[in-house]
């Protein structure tokens, strides 16, 4: 049951590559700046360093990111589980579920004893990690 | 630092590279791009507002045709129609209603009753239009299907309405409003989109928590049907004789029990000496899904007309209402049932026979509604 269905969008905003241009050109004039001052002040060349340094690596993060809106988008269906159970015994037979089932639908005959079943639960489980855990 | 950052603004300004042009460009930029942001810091805001909205107006866009695509297909495999379904189920994602008006509240109960019970049966007649094969059940859950439908094309208008106004007008405000609740509508569109499938293959959903605690009780005991949609079973339990009622299932269906309760009030002459609702009901961010709790009135949602129905019928013979809830969110409650909610249903039942104990005596007659729909829950 469980389904993923996917999509494909594409979209670069042209404002987003423009702001993305504008940084990294200021940013490599930063390292030129840096270069050129290195000899007469290494503390204010370290700075522009530190500075072109940071604006090449945002600006390549960002154009990064944008160019991933080939993303893909998703419906996750969660895998929903059927309990069998004998109304006699008790045996328990858990199944994926299936159309038509519904809870206290009478089902096929038990494999142990022959007797009725019944369907006595229909249920998702939510994966540990996927569960909110709150410690407030 | 601050004598660092004097010291390198006081080395740009003494052009480092002595008189390179290069060096007034970047004094330039500089300048520029602060007189950029100190008048346009606004419209730069609303831009990077308006691409979060657009990047969640194309997930709610493709969550919606996805839920079209899922209620076109069961339509076809249900239903087995002789003409293509998509223009009706176009049309019917379309549809809407018109609530009665308001400046004069005396009897609108009535009246919304009224437009409710139109749509109700407009719709279940374009169903059954739509997909002639399909049984009752199946009309119910296909209903359903397209009301999920219907309710992720909605935000998607609404949403797509913020943003193009937003655009268009370049108000910020507009835009911010949208921009602020767009995390909760996300949630809620995913619910919907979890939903679709839950309602196509029938599987029981959070919101039915009420209609399965009242099916454990009424299951093994004879029901009669009653209006609208309803079933009740009279169980004996704890040396009380309960009159259990849920909306009938195993289709997709929350039922009237507003009418269903009057009728087994009426029936018993008022001598009912106390009502427990039971239902699912919204929890609060840091609380337990599946915990269950107890307390007074009725616990009933949806547009009010059961609830008003209720709280009339109890009035007129002073019958206490307990109401014992499920806690869980919106998006628990349209998608397929949890494990944690199904295992909140024992919890539940033993708060019931807890509250009749201490609240009745042997040999009263008490009803206990089990409120939700019952989608996947037979009796």
């Amino acid at each position: 049951m469980t389904q993923r269905a996917t999509n494909q969008t594409t979209k670069i905003s042209s404002f987003v590559l423009l702001v993305v241009v504008v940084t990294l050109l200021l940013s490599f004039f930063a390292l030129v700046v840096a270069i050129n001052a290195y000899s007469s002040d290494p503390v204010v060349a370290g700075w522009l360093i530190m500075i072109g340094f940071v604006g090449v690596a945002l600006s390549a993060y960002v154009l990064l990111q944008v160019r991933r809106r080939v993303r893909s988008l998703s419906i996750e269906i969660p895998p929903v589980t059927t309990t069998i159970e004998c109304t006699k015994c008790g045996f328990k037979n858990v199944r994926e579920f299936q159309r038509g089932d519904f809870i206290f639908k009478e089902a096929d005959t038990c494999q142990k004893c022959n007797s009725k079943t019944m369907i006595t639960a229909i249920y998702r489980e939510v994966k540990e990690g996927q569960k909110e855990r709150s410690r407030i | 630092m601050f004598t660092s950052l004097m010291a390198l603004q006081s080395k740009i300004s003494q052009n480092p590279l002595g008189d390179n042009p290069i060096s007034w460009i970047l004094n330039l930029l500089f300048y520029v791009v602060f007189i950029v942001f100190l008048f346009y810091g606004q419209r730069i805001q609303l831009y990077v507002m308006l691409r979060e909205v657009e990047g969640s107006l194309f997930k709610l866009k493709y969550i919606k045709e996805e839920g079209r695509k899922i209620a076109i297909e069961t339509i076809k495999e249900i239903g087995k129609p002789q003409t293509d379904p998509v223009t009706r189920v176009d049309r019917f994602l379309e549809y809407f209603m018109i609530t009665p008006q308001n400046l004069d509240p005396a009897g609108i109960v009535w009246k919304l009753e009224h437009v409710l019970d139109v749509r109700d049966v407009r719709l279940k007649d374009e169903v059954k239009l739509m997909a002639p094969s399909a049984d009752e059940t199946q009309v119910n859950n296909l209903e359903n299907t397209l009301e999920a439908a219907m309710a992720l094309n909605y935000i998607y208008k609404v949403i797509r309405h913020f943003y193009l106004l937003g655009k268009k007008t370049l108000s910020l405000y507009t835009i911010m409003q949208i921009q602020m609740l767009l995390p909760l509508i996300m949630r809620e569109a995913e619910a919907y989109a979890s939903a679709l499938k839950a309602f196509a293959y029938g599987q029981p959903i959070g919101d039915g928590a009420g209609a399965i605690v009242a099916g454990r009780l009424m299951h093994g005991h004879e029901t009669k049907k009653i209006p609208k949609d309803c079933v009740v079973a009279t169980v004996p339990i704890e040396g009380r004789t309960a009159f259990v009622i849920k909306a009938e299932g195993p289709g997709g269906n929350v039922g009237k029990p507003g009418d269903a309760i009057k009728q087994v009030i009426d029936e018993n002459e008022g001598k009912i000496s106390m009502m427990i609702m039971i239902d699912a009901a919204a929890k609060l961010e840091g609380e337990e899904v599946g915990e269950v709790a107890d307390g007074v009135g009725a616990a009933i949602g949806g547009p009010g007309v059961d609830q008003f129905k209720i709280e009339e019928s109890v009035l007129e013979y002073h019958i206490p209402v307990n109401a014992v809830i499920i806690k869980e969110d919106i998006g628990d409650a349209v998608s397929p049932l949890r494990k944690e909610i199904f295992d909140s249903i024992d919890k539940a039942i033993e708060r019931v026979k807890q509250v009749l104990l201490e609240r009745t005596k042997e040999g009263d007659k008490v009803i206990i509604a089990g409120i939700g729909n019952t989608i996947g829950v037979g009796q």
